[in-house]
């Protein structure tokens, strides 16, 4: 047998996403972002999106995500993606916005602009990476940080009377009547990726169907400043942040319809 | 001839943002500027135009909208008043770095600080500077009437889109208070979508067409080469506004043996010292520079060469005169430049300006 | 000719409002007009005044150093305004409220019952309106109809029932206002 009938369309059983580009990703090996990102492309194909949808990128380590799906972008100053994409959405309803953050941008320095777009219920989906550490900088503590944790700025460990403690922010995002869809997701194992996957399209669906903010956290690693081999990283997350930040949906509008609130009469 | 108004300053902002054809507002609150998204909120032009208007959770997050929208094409206005301005300087730099159509209106107020309410013209060095970090430049436009402040919304966003750059109305509570008479313009009918992808669809971030690459805004670049190069891009546009944009009044240099600079409401103040101080058979001049970026520095080097002196009038300490000194001085000239000026929220009254003017120049 | 005037009273006297229908009767009668007010918190009880200026030609300066006319309603604004008057101008002022009368000697001065006479006509908040007619009598720069088409202007639609009400209380300082001293 030689080398060409091996490579050959009928033996094809794992591809590049067709939305993804021809750019090599800067991420580290074992990041989840990568991930991520591949389900994105897959999604965005598979509703058949492409033409129609805007994404927005944060500071951080997925800066670069404009880099890597074949779609319009914006990349948007640290926090504020969710500011960006309401002036998108706001004045292109028919459009389909997502935001991509981190937990530095999005539960730290981007709090508010988060709180009050999900609070609007401004119809776009977010992707919230949540890794527990700031990557790009090189692995100071985030707002989402265990308490114990060891990180550049903790290099004791998360002490609560320091630092504060862990931001569950996606609980606090899950409260909001104008959110439709809040979970928590991750990406380590096939059959994560495969609920992750659903996740997110159930989201975007949401955007199309106009619903309001939908919200995907996906717990992930970074076995770079978490100083872990990628394998370790994953079994480090499913022992200390799974307890603290458990998967699984905590609201689902198709379920059951936001609180209604009723109007003061003037 | 458009329809005729009694309006505040404010309001025609909110009126001539809706009749130009605007996509989209997004503001906060602030003293003395509250009447603008107060207006739009009245007018509900979404049931007109469609125009959008949203009440943003900070200006942080209302300048950051604004960036998106217009990312996407669409024509966006903002506006508050100095502290605002403030913490849309992170934005304003992104939007200028990303190369960004939009307009900013600054209803100044004086400071630093929390200042006061009243109002100021200390936010010159902000507007014309650049006023986030980096090197860039708003075109900048000073109304000094409320007819002008109906006039320079459509005049601002057309020269933001002209240069892909943002434009800033910079004006002052009093402006912003006064009522006036004003003609309004009629409706622009705003872009559609097909009319966006037209004439902007080389940079438009509306969804990847087809027949088209996709379109990404950003200011980042990790090259220095090429962010170099942005830059020098950029330089040559501030370049190119000053060769084709530059906007000033001259009102009796032709004669004037004094020459008073003065921008937007000092300006007003000033027109009126003008004609007490020819009452008393003094010949003055007003230069009013209406761009203050770009800045008339060459109409001012050649008046440099007529007058005997001049006196900068603005509320604050002490900021155009500086522009004013360099125009003059590459010019090679040696007329004396001197300065007058309030500060706090407290307007100069014109015979204050009069009185500076004979002591400062002609006294001695 | 240009007329500068300063109406300077306490916030809820109707001062801004005032000024505000004497700028829209200028419009009307095809005058340039500014109308220039104190704002802020000094609004909300404390005294509000407001610069009005009426011309033939471009208005310069809507801030003022001397007014041709002051139209005066406390006791605050008399200690500031007073001083400002061009001499051989005109302040007019409502006694009520007003410890200390005005003591120029180079000035026109009228009164007017603004407060007993709009309590007269039944409706306080007509008070400004009475002031205003004082003042269109001491000063004739606009005329009645012009007053007439201001109130209709500025006024929105749902308040055009009380224009009647606005008119005679105009009408009524008309024939109030008294000469003090005149020079």
């Amino acid at each position: 047998m030689e080398l060409k009938d091996i490579i050959n369309p009928n033996n094809l059983v794992y591809e590049k996403a067709k939305l993804l580009t021809e750019n090599t990703m800067h991420y580290c090996p074992g990041c989840t972002h990568g991930v991520v990102h591949r389900l994105l492309a897959e999604v965005i194909e598979e509703l058949d999106i492409q033409d129609k949808t805007i994404g927005v990128a944060p500071v951080g380590c997925s800066v670069f995500a404009y880099k890597y799906i074949e779609i319009d972008w914006q990349e948007a100053a640290h926090g504020r993606a969710p500011a960006v994409a309401t002036g998108i959405v706001r004045t292109n309803p028919d459009k389909v916005v997502f935001a991509y953050q981190g937990d530095g941008d999005l539960a730290s320095i981007g709090t508010a602009e988060i709180l009050h777009a999900c609070n609007r219920g401004e119809n776009f989906v977010v992707i919230f990476i949540n890794n527990g550490i700031y990557g790009m900088t090189g692995g100071q503590m985030a707002p989402t940080t265990l308490i114990g944790q060891v990180t550049s700025t903790t290099p004791n460990g998360r002490d609560a009377g320091r630092n504060g403690y862990p931001l569950k922010i996606t609980e606090l995002i899950a409260q909001l009547p104008g959110t439709s869809y809040v979970t928590r997701q991750s990406a380590h194992t096939p059959a994560a990726i495969r609920k992750c996957r659903k996740a997110i399209s159930k989201a975007f669906q949401a955007a199309i169907a106009k619903k309001g903010t939908s919200f995907v956290e996906v717990v992930s690693t970074c076995n770079m400043n978490w100083k872990m081999t990628p394998v370790k990283a994953n079994e480090w997350m499913e022992a200390n942040m799974f307890p603290f930040y458990p998967i699984g949906d905590m609201k689902d509008s198709s379920k059951s319809e936001p609180e209604s609130y009723s109007p003061i009469k003037n | 001839m458009g329809e005729l108004r009694l309006m505040k300053g404010n309001e025609v902002i909110a009126e001539a943002a809706i009749r130009c054809g605007c996509d989209g507002y997004f503001g906060y609150p602030i003293t003395p500027q509250s009447e603008v998204m107060e207006t739009l909120m009245e007018r509900e032009p979404w049931n007109e135009t469609g125009m959008v208007v949203l009440q943003a959770e900070s200006e942080i997050g209302a300048i950051h909208m604004i960036y998106g929208a217009a990312g996407s094409g669409k024509k966006v206005i903002t506006s508050s008043s100095s502290p605002g301005i403030s913490l849309m300087a992170e934005g304003i730099s992104y939007i200028a770095g990303s190369e960004l159509p939009c307009l900013i209106v600054n209803v100044q107020r004086g400071g630093p600080g929390l200042g006061t309410i009243q109002p100021s013209q200390a936010d010159y060095f902000q507007a014309t500077k650049g006023g986030g970090h980096g090197d860039y430049r708003l075109i900048v436009l000073a109304p000094s009437s409320v007819q002008e402040m109906n006039d320079f919304v459509e005049l601002g966003l057309r020269l933001a889109f002209k240069y892909r750059n943002p434009a800033m109305i910079l004006t002052d509570g009093m402006i912003g208070q006064m009522m006036e008479k004003v003609v309004l313009a009629d409706y622009i009918p705003r872009l559609t979508d097909e009319e966006i992808n037209e004439k902007y669809g080389s940079w438009v971030t509306n969804g990847r067409k087809p027949y088209r690459e996709r379109n990404v805004i950003t200011s980042l670049e990790m090259d220095s080469d090429i962010m170099e190069n942005n830059n020098l891009r950029f330089q040559q546009k501030y370049a190119q506004m000053e060769e084709e944009d530059l906007l000033f009044e001259e009102i009796q240099c032709e004669d004037a043996e004094y020459l008073l600079v003065a921008f937007g409401s000092s300006a007003r103040v000033c027109l009126k010292a003008v004609d007490l101080a020819r009452e008393k058979g003094i010949k003055v001049g007003l230069l009013r520079p209406i761009t203050l970026f770009p800045f008339p520095k060459k109409p001012l080097a050649a008046l440099a060469k007529k007058v005997k002196g001049m006196l900068v009038v603005e509320m604050n300490a002490g900021q155009m005169i500086e522009d004013v000194q360099l125009a003059v001085g590459c010019a090679g000239c040696k007329v004396p430049v001197m300065h007058f000026g309030r500060m706090g929220g407290i307007i100069h009254s014109p015979v204050e300006v009069l009185a500076a003017l004979e002591q400062k120049l002609i006294g001695e | 000719m240009t007329e500068e005037i300063i109406i300077a009273g306490f916030g809820g006297q109707g001062v801004l409002s005032m000024g505000k229908i004497l700028a829209y009767s200028g419009v009307m009668a095809d005058q340039e007009v500014s109308w220039f007010p104190s704002y802020g918190p000094e609004m909300r009880g404390g005294t509000a005044n407001v610069t009005v200026i009426l011309s033939e030609n471009r208005i310069s300066s809507p801030v003022l150093n001397e007014y041709d006319t002051a139209i005066i309603l406390n006791q605050q604004s008399m200690d500031k305004f007073e001083p400002m008057v061009k001499p051989g101008g005109v302040l007019i002022y409502d006694p009520n409220g007003i410890i200390h009368p005005p003591k120029r000697t180079d000035i026109n001065i009228y009164k007017i019952e603004g407060t007993l006479i709009a309590a007269e006509l039944g409706n306080v908040k007509t008070f400004n309106m009475v002031v205003l007619g004082a003042y269109l009598k001491a000063k004739p720069v606009v005329k009645m109809e012009s007053v007439e088409k201001g109130l209709q202007k500025s006024l929105p639609s749902r308040h055009h029932h009380l224009i009647p009400m606005n008119l005679e209380a105009v009408q009524k300082g008309y024939e109030g206002l008294e000469l003090v001293q005149a020079v």
